[in-house]
């Protein structure tokens, strides 16, 4: 089957946008994990919630803005509740152990949204209508748009923890949490701090993504899945590694799906995370392998 | 000011102090001698509340700080320069001494004197600021090390081996650091190895063996008479 | 272990059986098919407890075996004429195997995460293959039919009726159940505990952790395969569901709940969640949300589930 140039070039554009978006979510998964060795099952049912939290509050305002400032918020909220109540408990238990309790979680939210919110799919309105001429295709400015808002908040992130006291504690915390406290770092409130960020971001994915593909309750499964595959191809903790590699899977699959359907163009991002754990497993965009 | 009372420390399975009771009184400088694994370094990591002591008190300026969390410590007046340095080393050397400037409490200008301060005390901090810490020399990261501490203004710092692994230029500069920072008024508990610096440098010594402390002198009958350190460290 | 518990065992296990033995001649239809269920879940539980509770190796791949037990003896079924109940199970053994090879394989290069992110994925990929390769597994639907006989080399072969099918499970768990137990209690159980308790110790003394864990993963590959034949056997078909990785995550919930590194504790913590799914289920549509709940606190403050609760309460 042969494939034109155009093809390739749209798909280069959706793996770029989806990437984008994947990369949100990986980022807050890496930082929890770089931060506190905590493998949050439930990250992606976090996406989940905040895409309901939006769905629910755009319904009631009309206002895609705002809902997304709300499940950003609300979610962040949540998340830290979360982090205190399972996870600070579970500080220096084995990885085994944080891993069942966030598997406990997801299970637990996943149930809940399918209580609150009912089986079928929420659509959320696209904010800004309206399409532009990509080759053969009306392309939607929305895609394009989502794509620099995911971009713009990793970025802020990234200025966020460069710079000032804050990013200081957290970037301290994540090379030596010991030592973080012995100068005086409230440790245990820095990493419920990162954790309420991780699932902000998620959160904000969750809305982004609405008009993209819907809210469901099973759509945090499959993000929990594509996240882990992108923070260990990106090499666990490095925020960076993360992102490039969300770009990385996301245009592989991408250009998967001219070739096969989408159900099985995923497998590629299965043999990638395959791959990697073989041959480079401290992550392909890590630099030097330790 | 700061004292440890009849404290037994674990590590997991393993009973590492026995009891171990010592004192440092405010400004003072005290020795704590004693061969490889007889606890010296568990000992300041029980008062850090890095290892949890099974029994037994730590006080410090008559409160009980026994169990504390470790990041309380430094806001009471506790600081730790631990035997490995810990350095962060992805953080530049500014980014490492934030990390005990950027305090509640401590105004603009407060701070930039704390800078000050110790950048003429250490002059290659100064010209490394924004150099990663983990490219540093093992003499640079002590300095930065104690550095650190210091921004803490605290009444006492913890210090756990700072000559190891460094040359001897560099540990007479540790002993002129030493004195300085006594001369302010800090007192300080000195965990260490080398004998003829930790006799220099203390007021009174105490010695340990197996998890307990052995015998305590005043520094200046050590000095005098040094065949106790002879029988107990072999050296 | 000591004399008196042993004797106390053995008794209590006897009575155990002797329950199940009679369940299909007193439980009305229902209540006995799904006691048959249970030992089925039961037995996967008990597979997945050799790798997560002696061997310290959380695997959320089980799904894949249990479902490549379950299509492999759907493909005997299918493809011999007449149905043949051993040959089923051989295929769905082999099914199983193959898959268990893989993970095996890598269970050595993986630890920790690593290696439990890498069984939750080889179960979706099998997912998506199974799912999607319609015209050979049937997609979505997946696969149906006929039950073979009870059959004996030169006796002929007996239909299945859900009395006889219970006992012919009964029997099959019973056996997996006592050679599981020998293996965990001989010395080659014992290594295992110990990579459990600390790896690089039990390297260091000179064990070859490799073989061991590739030997464990087999072992639990294997009779989770087993799990999957029967439940093809008793429901007579085979859906692309069970091999989702949810189904994994349940297992791994029966192995805690019920308390892992015993054995029958995740036999108990299947059948009180199964039992607690029919309960639950008529009052309260979303039972799973309390029992989530439950679960996330059994983790962290009772690791050892119920059983391991209760054993150090009777040691006291």
């Amino acid at each position: 089957m042969s494939v034109a140039i155009e093809q390739i070039l749209v798909q280069t554009v959706n793996g770029l946008v989806n990437g984008m978006i994947l990369a949100l979510v990986a980022s807050g998964l890496t930082l929890i994990f770089g931060i506190m060795d905590v493998v949050n099952f439930a990250h992606g049912d976090l996406v989940m919630l905040g895409g309901f939290v939006g769905a629910t509050t755009m319904a009631a305002t009309g206002n895609f803005w705002l809902a997304l400032l709300v499940a950003a918020v609300v979610i962040a909220v949540f998340g830290a509740a979360l982090q205190i109540s399972t996870l600070r408990p579970l500080l220096g238990r084995d990885p085994l152990t944080t891993i069942l309790a966030t598997f406990g979680v997801s299970l637990v939210l996943q149930k809940y949204a399918l209580w609150q919110w009912g089986p079928s799919a929420r659509n959320l309105q696209e904010p800004i209508t309206g399409r532009f001429d990509l080759f053969y295709l009306q392309y939607p400015w929305y895609r394009v748009a989502t794509a620099v808002l995911a971009g713009a908040m990793i970025g802020a992130l990234w200025l966020f923890l460069k710079r000032g006291t804050y990013g200081i504690w957290i970037r301290a915390t994540t090379q030596d949490r010991i030592m973080a406290a012995a100068m005086g770092i409230p440790v245990p409130w820095v990493h419920t701090a990162v954790f309420a960020i991780g699932a902000a971001m998620a959160a904000a994915s969750g809305v982004l993504f609405g008009p993209l593909g819907g809210v469901t309750q099973t759509m945090g499964a499959d993000f929990t899945l594509r996240a882990f595959i992108v923070v260990v191809v990106g090499g666990m903790g490095n925020l960076g590694g993360s992102i490039l590699a969300s770009i990385f899977i996301s245009l592989l699959e991408a250009y998967a799906s001219l070739f096969v359907s989408p159900a099985q163009a995923v497998i590629v991002s299965f043999v990638a995370l395959i791959l990697t754990l073989l041959f480079r497993p401290t992550g392909l965009f890590v630099p030097t392998p330790k | 000011m700061l004292s440890l009372t009849d404290v037994h420390t674990y590590y997991g399975k393993s009973h590492i102090l026995h009891g171990v009771s010592l004192e440092v009184g405010p400004g003072e400088v005290v020795g704590l001698l004693g061969r490889n694994g007889v606890g010296k370094s568990t000992t300041l990591k029980s008062v850090m509340g890095l290892a949890r002591p099974a029994n037994g008190r730590v006080t410090f300026e008559g409160r009980d700080i026994t169990g504390l969390a470790p990041h309380h410590l430094a806001r009471i007046g506790i600081a730790w320069v631990p035997e490995d340095r810990r350095i962060f080393r992805l953080l530049t050397v500014l980014e490492n001494l934030r990390t005990g400037l950027d305090r509640t409490g401590v105004d603009d200008a407060r701070r930039d004197a704390l800078l000050e301060k110790v950048y003429r005390t250490f002059p290659v901090l100064r010209e490394r600021r924004h150099q990663a810490g983990g490219t540093l020399s093992g003499g640079e990261q002590q300095m930065l090390a104690i550095a650190r501490a210091m921004v803490l203004e605290p009444r006492i710092i913890l210090l756990d081996e700072p000559t190891e692994g460094l040359m001897p230029r560099m540990v007479s500069q540790i002993r002129d650091i030493v004195d300085v920072l006594h001369r302010e008024g800090v007192a300080i508990l000195l965990v260490e190895q080398n004998v003829p610096l930790t006799l220099a440098v203390s007021n009174r010594i105490y010695i340990m063996e197996k998890g307990v402390v052995r015998h305590q002198a005043p520094a200046a009958a050590l000095r005098a008479d040094p065949t106790v350190i002879h029988q107990y460290l072999g050296v | 272990m000591k004399p008196g518990s042993n004797r106390a065992f053995w008794v209590g296990f006897g009575v155990v059986l002797s329950l199940l033995v009679i369940a299909p001649m007193v439980l009305p239809p229902f209540w006995g098919r799904f006691a048959t269920e249970i030992l089925i879940w039961g037995l996967l539980a008990m597979s997945s407890d050799i790798l997560i509770g002696y061997t310290g190796m959380v695997s959320f791949g089980h799904s894949a075996f249990f479902g490549l037990g379950m299509y492999g003896a759907a493909a005997a079924l299918l493809t011999v004429k007449p149905p043949n109940l051993w040959l089923a199970v051989l295929y769905g053994l082999v099914g199983a195997g193959a898959v268990a090879i893989f993970v095996a394989y890598f269970s050595t290069r993986l630890r920790d995460i690593y290696f439990s992110i890498t069984t939750l994925v080889f179960s979706q990929i099998f997912y998506v293959i199974i799912f999607t390769w319609t015209d050979v597994t049937g997609g979505e639907n997946g696969l149906t039919f006929r039950q073979p006989g009870l059959g004996l080399p030169g006796l002929g072969s007996v239909a299945f009726t859900p009395a006889l099918l219970h006992w012919f499970v009964l029997a099959v768990v019973t056996l997996s159940y006592l050679l599981l137990r020998r293996v965990t209690q001989s010395p080659f159980g014992m290594v295992l505990q110990s990579i459990r308790e600390n790896e690089p110790r039990t390297r260091a003394i000179g064990y070859a952790v490799e073989r061991y864990k590739i030997v464990a993963v087999m072992l639990s590959g294997l009779f989770a395969g087993l799990a999957g034949v029967l439940y093809a056997l008793q429901n007579k078909f085979a859906a692309p569901d069970f091999v989702f990785f949810i189904v994994s995550g349940e297992v791994v919930i029966f192995n805690v709940m019920g308390g892992v590194g015993t054995l029958v504790g995740p036999v108990a913590g299947a059948a009180f969640f199964l039992l607690l799914r029919e309960g639950l289920s008529r009052y309260f549509e979303y039972y799973l949300i309390p029992v989530g709940i439950i679960f996330t606190l059994m983790v962290i403050f009772l690791p050892q589930g119920f059983l391991g609760f209760l054993r150090r309460r009777l040691n006291q």
